[in-house]
């Protein structure tokens, strides 16, 4: 493919599913099926386009390919903006990514939102959400970056609140949109930063600068946090998570493919795309916050009962992961298992939603026993559950084991163990819940015979989704750890050097101070590595210095990255078992009675039923004090400062009544004229209320040409 | 037409005023038509002045010029540049589909027509005039008959609202008519030597007296010039006569009110004082910027406690007029273009919104945003509609409000760290009192009191579609609208900037 071919084919992948929306809006009513078979092959089409591209950039086999396009959108003179498109290896597995599950979630909601009343609709939503995701990938500048980002929180208002005519349903989405623009308020004065400090928005543009030392110290690490934010609220990190399990309200379809493939992943892609503008401050930030969310949500996770609920915890966890791996310096690690668990992810929902479908229900104790009433639904779901577990050969493996990996060598390496130890914690958790789901649901006695009895294996085009996904489950793991697979080497970030040559004003040569982290992902570059290294790289002021003296510190960093993924993996193995036989132990062979064990500690169960209260602290703090302001601001207007401009015109009124009253009484007669004047001024607002206005003109008119005889006579 | 375009536009309508005034009482269809003939004129002159304009210079075009008033120097002077091209365009276009939004006014149709055409004639005329006195007489002209249009066919508290308005008003255009003379006494025409009233002789510099190059003197003025512009705006504290003059006035009435009147208060910043006092606006520039602050996130509060939908769009005006001072008072190119292309912004999407009140005010006659509920499976096509207007309204991408707001954060935000830091809290706000009415108003559980409610007419769709057109395709595409202003606008602040 040539690099006009390779744009045309992503600028289809990217209109293809606008297209569809376009269509479905306003057309959908009247096309046969109600055009959910346009929707659909459109999507096809794209994942096709988007495998095509793949493809390419697997078999050139050069990381540095990198093809970028961009047509004048905006120009003010000193000041423009381009409509980029940028494609590489990051951006083609992205389009495989999001094009694969919007297709497959196509396909399974023609049988789970059968008979709709706006059917069409929902269609043309997905597709808009599809777009607007498709934005996010391909974007080459900061700004259509943070104009795709805006409009897939509007896709994901418009879907979590498919069901509008829920209250809960008409909340959430509110709840969604609202807490993703606080995010975006942090993400968009990062941009203001950055564009501020190096005078553009264009991507490469800006990792040049800021390789170059354009923004540095304090600045450039806040400026890091600013665009962070941005992540937090989409990604569902702490402490903005909470409106993910509100979103379970969207028909559970959308839920797959915002959980797996669409905005939840925007976050991570988001700080990934843009790494070299992190610092090391920054990105210690969001290794913490990573790592905190990792935790926090799987333990919430454990009590859930609502089989979707608990499903979005786990997704806030393992968002957690991969936010965490590149907080620690494993991008390539982070987009690895961003991949994986897009697959089996996607997988859980749909098999949650194919149960759900089934059985009419989200709560797991009425379910139960439903294994062999729905054998491919079961199966599939258990492929998933291994993978998200830990165990060994499926694809969740390995991304979470490469993740822990790099959490263990950032610890040995900075000190900073925390974020270790958390995120091997939650690796227990979700063997444990995982586990937990599974066997609450599928196996065991039915619970409600009722419901058990009608329920049934789902239609194939429900079922055939489960299956393609629960293959990509296992078959995804072959593109394996970063040392050795493909993965590393394509989505790894940049050549600094080259960047820098190509889009910097400076020549590379005439660069004196290299920003720390640039240099860091040079050494990355340089050793063909993950990018594990970037906090250990030494402080070095140039270039040539920094390849000098890493070539020593290399041997030392790749023998601690080696030993610390060997220790992960057999820490992370550990903890799974020991989390899955738990599992089995309390919720397949009742050894271990849970209701027992949450009534040791009922304050711990109380916390984690109401998610650490993290929404009723937003209640008493964040909305009563926004309602309080605006509240006091609209009492503010009403009575003060209009107060202030009616009791002018009262004063107004009174101050002529009292001198026309005064004149009347106490002069007589022979002032009765003034009097009478004073009145007809007090009287004035009355006058002019009963509309005698038309005498106003003439008397403007008349003072303007007296003034202007006064003033010549001056 | 194709020397007068600016006369035809401006008078056109003023013609179908007085033809309106012959016709019979009893045929007030044949009144509507009329009225729709003399508005269309302006629309149609409009297409040509955006195809014709010419985008690469910054010097008046379409100039017309005559003597008037001799003995005063006072002139006919006419023309268009970069920054009042588009308030000419939506002037143009919004007062048409204003005329078609009346189309059921059935009280004193005669009286309403003629005044609405009269108002067009002064707002044309506004945005036109370049000699001061001109557009001082022209500023009058329009006042009256919004006091009349608001008096008489508002809602029940139409008096006291338009006298509010009209009091205002005129305070500020008592210290307009003061700031005109002082300029008018100090400013020679460099040809003649007379005294003159021809806004491109007061704008250079060297045709002031020594007096008015005094500091404190250029600062009085711009402060006189400042305050009568601010109530227009409205800026904070001279702001509390637009929310009660939006909740009486008839929806036509609003939308031009909001539409184009709003803007003729930073129009005449830009128009007259900045590049008449300069130093004094560099001098301001920073309380500009904080009043500006101030109106965004105050509006965005108040907005945020309404009940009533109109008095919500009001103080949501508010706050995104803010947006323009922010901008302006920045002096980078960014800034001074979002501002001018958030005033026609705000312009067509704030129309949208007090039209889409219309509709449900019509149909319910109420306007309670915790009255309804529901009414997106109810009035489907109405929901879309209104929902597009209020997503624009929260500066949402691929809608034209969101360009105007960026250009303005993104030149603002060099100037002002803090100022614009703070201000952009507005984005959050802004989605929060949106959605919370959305929420109220369209999701939720149907209200049964309302089962019967039709959906959105054609007419009332004729009205709203050209407009969200240019709302979509603006926020797609907004190359077309910013090379009409871009090169006066750079030019201006290239003149009055630092």
């Amino acid at each position: 493919m040539s690099e006009n071919a390779v744009l045309q084919t992503a600028l289809a992948i990217l209109l293809l599913p606008i297209v569809s929306y376009v269509i479905l809006f306003f057309f959908g009513k009247k096309l046969p099926r109600r055009g959910d078979w346009l929707g659909t092959g459109l999507l096809g089409v794209a994942w096709l386009l988007a495998l095509r591209i793949f493809c390419h950039f697997w078999s050139v086999g050069d990381p540095q390919l990198r093809v970028h396009g961009a047509w004048p959108w905006l120009d003010l003179g000193g000041f423009r903006i381009d409509a980029g498109i940028l494609v590489d290896g990051m951006t083609a597995v992205m389009l495989v990514v999001v094009t694969t599950i919007s297709f497959f979630v196509h396909m399974f909601s023609i049988g789970y939102m059968h008979g709709d009343r706006r059917y069409e609709r929902y269609f043309a939503f997905l597709g808009f959400f599809t777009f607007s995701m498709l934005g996010i990938v391909l974007s080459s500048s900061l700004f259509f970056l943070y104009v795709s980002w805006e409009l897939v929180g509007l896709a994901s208002y418009l879907l979590i609140g498919f069901f509008f005519h829920k209250p809960s349903a008409a909340a959430a989405n509110k709840k969604a949109f609202l807490t993703n623009r606080v995010g975006d308020f942090g993400f968009f004065l990062g941009i203001l930063t950055f564009f501020t400090v190096c005078g553009t928005l264009d991507y490469f543009e800006l990792f040049a600068k800021v390789h170059q030392g354009a923004i540095g110290g304090a600045l450039l690490t806040w400026a890091g946090i600013g665009l962070f934010m941005g992540c937090v609220g989409k990604s569902a990190q702490v402490p903005l998570h909470i409106w993910l399990p509100d979103a379970m309200e969207g028909p559970t379809p959308v839920s797959a493919l915002i959980h797996a493939a669409t905005m939840v992943a925007a976050g991570v892609y988001m700080v990934a795309r843009l790494l070299p503008l992190f610092d090391p401050g920054a990105l210690l930030v969001v290794a913490y916050t990573g790592a905190i969310t990792a935790f926090l949500a799987a333990t919430i996770a454990v009590v859930k009962t609502d089989i979707k609920k608990s499903l979005a915890y786990s997704t806030i966890s393992q968002l957690g992961y991969m936010v965490m791996a590149i907080g620690v310096g494993g991008a390539a690690y982070g987009m690895f298992h961003l991949t994986t668990h897009a697959f089996f992810k996607a997988l859980l929902f749909l098999g949650a939603g194919s149960v759900i479908h089934s059985v009419h229900s989200q709560e797991m104790p009425e379910m139960g026993g439903l294994r062999h009433k729905m054998p491919i639904t079961f199966w599939t779901f258990l492929i998933a559950t291994m993978a998200i577990a830990g165990v060994p050969l499926l694809s969740g493996f390995y991304s979470k084991d490469a993740i822990l990996g790099a959490a263990l060598s950032f610890g040995m390496l900075e000190g900073h163990f925390a974020p270790f130890l958390l995120a091997l914690l939650a690796a227990g958790f979700t063997a444990f819940y995982m586990f937990r789901m599974v066997f609450l649901t599928f196996t065991g006695k039915p619970r409600d015979h009722h419901k058990w009895e009608h329920a049934h294996e789902s239609p194939w085009v429900m079922a055939g989704p489960l299956v393609a996904l629960a293959f990509l489950s296992i078959v995804s793991a072959g593109w394996r750890g970063p040392a050795d697979g493909w993965f590393a080497r394509f989505v790894a970030p940049y050549d600094m050097e080259r960047v820098v040559a190509r889009y910097g004003d400076a020549p590379a040569a005439q660069v004196a101070a290299v920003h720390e982290t640039a240099a860091a992902h040079d050494v990355a570059e340089a050793s063909g590595h993950g990018a594990p290294e970037t906090h250990a790289a030494p402080e070095t002021h140039a270039t040539t210095d920094a390849h000098a003296t890493t070539d020593a510190h290399d041997a030392h960093v790749e023998h601690v990255h080696h030993q610390a993924h060997l220790i992960a993996m057999f820490l992370s193995i550990a903890i799974a078992g020991l989390g899955i036989l738990l599992s089995w132990l309390t919720y397949q062979k009742g050894r271990i009675s849970a209701a027992a064990a949450l009534a040791r500690f009922p304050r711990v169960h109380n916390v984690l039923q109401n998610m650490y209260y993290f929404d009723e602290f937003y209640a008493a703090t964040v909305y009563r004090g926004v309602l309080a302001w605006s509240r006091a601001s609209g009492w503010f207007d009403r009575v003060v400062i209009d107060g202030i401009v009616n009791g002018c015109g009262y004063l107004t009124r009174f101050t002529s009544w009292v001198i026309g009253v005064f004149d009347l009484r106490g002069v007589d007669g022979a002032v009765n004229g003034v009097a009478w004047l004073m009145q007809g001024a007090g009287e004035g607002f009355r006058r002019v209320q009963t509309g005698r206005v038309q005498t106003y003109l003439v008397f403007v008119c008349f003072s303007v040409v007296l003034l202007i005889f006064v003033f010549r006579a001056l | 037409m194709g020397e007068h375009v600016l006369s035809w536009m401006t008078f056109a309508p003023l013609v179908g005023m007085v033809v309106i005034a012959f016709l019979p009482r009893e045929r007030p269809t044949l009144t509507k038509v009329v009225a729709a003939a003399a508005a269309a004129v302006p629309l149609l002159l409009a297409f040509q002045v955006f195809a014709t304009f010419d985008r690469s210079t910054a010097e008046m075009q379409f100039v017309e010029r005559g003597s008037w008033i001799a003995p005063f120097n006072i002139e006919y002077f006419m023309g268009i540049d970069g920054l009042s091209v588009t308030m000419v365009l939506l002037t143009a276009l919004l007062s048409f589909l204003c005329i078609i939004a009346s189309w059921r006014i059935d009280k004193a149709v005669k009286g309403y027509f003629a005044l609405f055409l009269l108002l067009e004639t002064g707002m044309m005329g506004v945005f036109c005039a370049l000699d001061f006195f001109l557009f001082y007489v022209f500023w009058e002209v329009m006042l009256l008959p919004m006091y009349f249009l608001i008096g008489i066919w508002g809602g029940p508290r139409k008096e006291y609202a338009a006298i509010k308005f009209f009091l205002y008003t005129l305070a500020g255009s008592v210290l307009m008519l003061l700031a005109m003379l002082a300029f008018y006494f100090n400013v020679r025409n460099p040809d003649t030597g007379a005294h003159t009233f021809n806004m491109l002789h007061m704008m250079d510099q060297a045709n002031h007296s020594p007096w008015l190059q005094l500091s404190h003197v250029r600062h009085l003025i711009w402060i006189a010039l400042f305050i009568g512009f601010a109530i227009k705006v409205p800026i904070f504290p001279f702001h509390t006569w637009l929310p009660d003059a939006h909740v009486e006035a008839p929806t036509a009435v609003s939308v031009i009110l909001a539409g184009v009147l709003l803007k003729m208060g930073t129009y005449g910043i830009l128009r007259i004082s900045y590049p008449m006092l300069p130093d004094a606006a560099l001098w301001f520039a920073y309380p500009l910027a904080i009043l500006g602050m101030i109106n965004i996130i105050y509006g965005a509060l108040c907005a945020m406690a309404q009940s009533d939908m109109k008095k919500l769009v009001a103080y949501s005006s508010i706050s995104h007029m803010g947006y323009v001072l922010l901008g302006m008072s920045a002096f980078t190119t960014q800034g001074i273009n979002g501002a001018v292309m958030q005033m026609f912004n705000h312009g067509t999407i704030t129309a949208m919104l007090f039209l889409c009140v219309g509709v449900i005010y019509d149909r319910a006659h109420h306007r309670d945003i915790d009255g309804f509920g529901g009414l997106g499976l109810q009035m489907p096509v109405y929901t879309s509609v209104f929902s597009l207007a209020l997503f624009a309204a929260l500066g949402l991408p691929g809608l034209s409000g969101f360009i105007s707001e960026a250009l303005v954060f993104l030149g603002a935000f060099p100037t002002y760290r803090t100022i614009t830091i703070i201000s952009a809290l507005g984005i959050v706000l802004g989605a929060a009192y949106v959605l919370w009415m959305l929420q109220r108003v369209f999701l939720g559980e149907k209200n049964p009191k309302y089962d019967s409610l039709p959906d959105i007419s054609a007419r009332e769709l004729a009205t709203l579609v050209p407009i969200a057109a240019v709302v979509v395709w603006v926020g797609v595409q907004p190359s077309p609208v910013l090379d009409l202003m871009r090169v006066t606008l750079n030019n201006l602040i290239a003149t009055v900037g630092r």
